[in-house]
């Protein structure tokens, strides 16, 4: 029988596949999807514990579908910011994108 | 005539802006300039000691310059005038005149140097500087001149810029005079805080009411640094024979008429000050003895022509402050006015023997009198007069100040008095015999100087001759009055003679001119033998007792000890506080610095890490 440790275990190793991605990728895009991860492992938790814990509400799944949609626009703006230092730059390595330093 | 005052040193002045800003490029026009221009003054200045003559009145005529108030109350006035009385016209008298006698030689003597207008410029402001002193009404006035003179100085000293002897001359003349000013600045200031004024008509009638107090003391003292340092006197000597460093006409005019004459003036025009503390004039009697007696001993060994005489004005101008401090005005600056003639004659003949031999050393001299016969035999009557011998106008004012020295019961002094009058005679006709008469000792082409240079020496020497008579017993019988009636504190004098103090010093004089004579001219004795019997002596001697090595000394360990520990205090101490603070600051940033790498993902890691540490903790 599945119960909820196992979701919550998928998710801990779905997030922490995502931190390992954003920390360690060179790849802007790569970190984008590392963040996704991350955010799905997330969604899945918030699932898991809307049915276990309080099968009658939705606020769960409501709190889930907000964070896709929220995380729609984030990676549109990402690969946006992406797309435009790609073109002023000719990079998409995140190392070194580092002209916020000074 | 009084009214007209002002101009004797706007004169001078005025010719020394005209030379700075037109003629500084036409050479002989620049000196036409000066020396016309001071020739108005020394009209200016006969016509009102003539006046003064006739009428003895003090007048005095001033502006209140600035005026300072705090609370509607008249803190500070300084005023700006002039102060005519017989003191103030004889010393126009004598400044205007030896300076316009130098101005003419220097014509002469300066011919094709360089800096030939800027020569006669700085002589027209120095004239300028010694005559706004000697009107001056009131010591501010006084001071400011007084140091302008001491500018001047140090301009014409360090003439000759280029050579690094006359540069350092007229450095130390500076600096020492810097010290002795101070005394007197501070002095100055102390009379204004005391007595509130610093006029010298309203401080005489302060300071006549109180005697031999504390304040006065003090102040008496403090005042006479600065003419201890203006006249040379010990312990400031040092920076008088170095003097002559600069051009000759120059030494004749500061030796005579203007920088060390400014000193005794000074004493003679405060007297009611210094007169008014009994120590304090014996303070001023004492060292005017002993620089007398100190001078005259160094200048029977010196070898330079122009050091002989400098040491000679020290012993001179020792004897005037002698004069002064046991109590006689009129003696003091009777030989002040013999001594400006004979001694500029003196410097301006050493000048003409310098002009045509090219060597200052006596040694190389000799043989001279039928070369330069007018150079050499107003020489001679010069230092005639200086030797004091009857009678030439050295007799006179030596006479005088002996006489007065015996009268105030100085004795101890007297008999000083009497020994530097033979020592005087001694090193003079030392000069005389070795430099002017006997072989020539070396090959040297002298010849007579042009007239420019002869007439101011010939002026001199019928001066030194006549100068001393205006205070005999025969031209107060003549006319009515003498020096001594006419420039005087509290009481006039007939003058008198009294012949065994006057024979006592004639003898004197006239045995140093003997054992001269015996030694240098005749050479029964060896001089050399005699230097080397008294070797320990003579090396004393030539060396000016090592005065000048022990303030350099002094002044070298103290100064670098005191530098060295103003520059541990600062560079260790202060900048190391200030320094270190900022290092500390900087050290902080450079290991702030690695933080902040600008590495998104390392930025991340930390980001994680934290929320990883802070979860672990609020689990458990």
């Amino acid at each position: 029988m599945i119960g909820l440790s196992h979701y919550l275990f998928v998710a801990a190793a779905l997030f922490c596949i995502g931190v390992y991605g954003v920390l360690t990728k060179k790849n802007a895009i790569a970190v984008v999807m590392g963040i996704e991860f991350m955010l799905n492992a997330v969604n899945i938790n918030l699932i898991a514990f809307n049915h276990f814990m309080a099968p009658n509400h939705v606020i769960g799944q409501l709190f889930a579908i907000f964070i896709i949609g929220v995380a729609a626009a984030e990676v549109s703006l990402g690969l946006a910011i992406i797309l435009s230092l790609y073109r002023q730059r000719h990079l998409v390595a995140i190392d070194e994108m580092d002209i916020l330093k000074w | 005539m009084d009214q007209f005052a002002w101009l004797i040193p706007t004169l001078p002045l005025a010719a020394f802006l005209i030379i700075v800003a037109l003629t500084y490029r036409f050479k002989l026009l620049s000196a036409i300039v000066a020396t016309s221009f001071s020739l108005g003054s020394l009209i200016l200045a006969i016509s009102i000691l003539i006046q003064k003559i006739q009428n003895p009145k003090t007048t005095e005529t001033f502006i209140n310059w600035l005026t300072i108030t705090a609370n509607q109350q008249t803190v500070l006035t300084l005023q700006m005038g002039y102060l005519i009385d017989p003191l103030a016209a004889v010393m126009c008298l004598i400044v205007t005149l030896i300076a316009t006698l130098v101005l003419l030689y220097s014509i002469g003597y300066m011919k094709g140097d360089e800096g030939f207008s800027r020569y006669f410029a700085y002589i027209s402001l120095f004239t300028f500087s010694m005559l706004g002193l000697v009107i001056s009404n009131n010591y501010f006035q006084t001071f400011v001149f007084w140091e302008l003179v001491g500018l001047c100085s140090y301009l014409l000293i360090g003439f000759w810029f280029f050579k690094p002897e006359a540069a350092d001359a007229s450095k130390k003349a500076f600096i020492t005079n810097r010290w002795a000013d101070f005394g007197f600045l501070v002095g100055i200031i102390g009379l204004f805080t005391v007595f509130g004024s610093f006029n010298f008509t309203e401080l005489s009638a302060v300071i006549g009411l109180h005697q031999n107090t504390l304040v006065l003391l003090i102040l008496g003292l403090l005042v006479f640094l600065g003419p201890m340092g203006k006249s040379a006197m010990f312990p400031f000597h040092v920076w008088l024979p170095d003097a002559m460093e600069g051009p000759t006409p120059i030494s004749a005019l500061i030796h005579a008429a203007t920088m060390v004459a400014a000193g005794i003036y000074l004493v003679a025009r405060g007297y009611i000050l210094f007169a008014s503390v009994d120590s304090v004039m014996i303070v001023i009697a004492y060292i005017g003895g002993f620089t007398a007696l100190f001078a005259a001993t160094i200048a029977l060994v010196q070898r330079d022509i122009k050091r002989i005489l400098a040491f000679s004005t020290l012993s001179q101008l020792g004897y005037m402050m002698m004069a002064l401090g046991v109590g006689s005005m009129t003696s003091g600056m009777f030989h002040l006015t013999t001594h400006a003639f004979f001694k500029a004659l003196l410097f301006l003949g050493a000048g003409s023997i310098i002009h045509a031999v090219h060597d200052q050393d006596i040694f190389n001299m000799g043989g001279l009198v039928k070369k330069m016969p007018i150079t050499v035999w107003t020489f001679v009557i010069g230092s005639l007069a200086l030797s004091g011998i009857f009678p030439l106008a050295g007799f006179w004012s030596k006479d005088e100040i002996l006489t007065v020295t015996l009268q105030h019961h100085f004795t101890g002094l007297f008999i000083l008095g009497t020994l530097v009058a033979f020592l005087t005679a001694f090193y003079m006709f030392r000069l005389i015999f070795i430099a002017l008469f006997g072989d020539k000792r070396s090959n040297h082409h002298a010849h007579e100087s042009s007239w420019t240079m002869t007439l101011p020496l010939l002026i001199l020497a019928i001066l030194s001759i006549v100068a001393g008579l205006v205070n005999t017993p025969w031209f107060y019988q003549w006319t009515g009055m003498s020096f001594s009636t006419f420039l005087f504190f509290k009481e006039p004098e007939i003058p008198v003679i009294h012949w065994s103090i006057a024979g006592l010093s004639s003898l004197a004089a006239l045995g140093g001119i003997f054992v001269a004579w015996i030694i240098y001219a005749k050479q029964h004795i060896s001089a050399d033998k005699l230097a080397e019997r008294f070797k320990g002596a003579h090396t004393l001697l030539l060396n000016k007792y090592y005065i000048d090595e022990l303030y350099g000394w002094v002044f070298n360990k103290g100064m670098i000890g005191l530098g060295k520990v103003f520059n541990f205090i600062d560079h260790t101490l202060i900048d190391g506080f200030f320094d270190g603070t900022a290092t500390l600051i900087r050290s902080t940033g450079i290991q702030l610095r690695l933080f902040q790498t600008g590495r998104l993902q390392q930025y991340a890691l930390v980001l994680f890490v934290a929320i990883a540490a802070m979860t672990i903790w609020g689990v458990r």
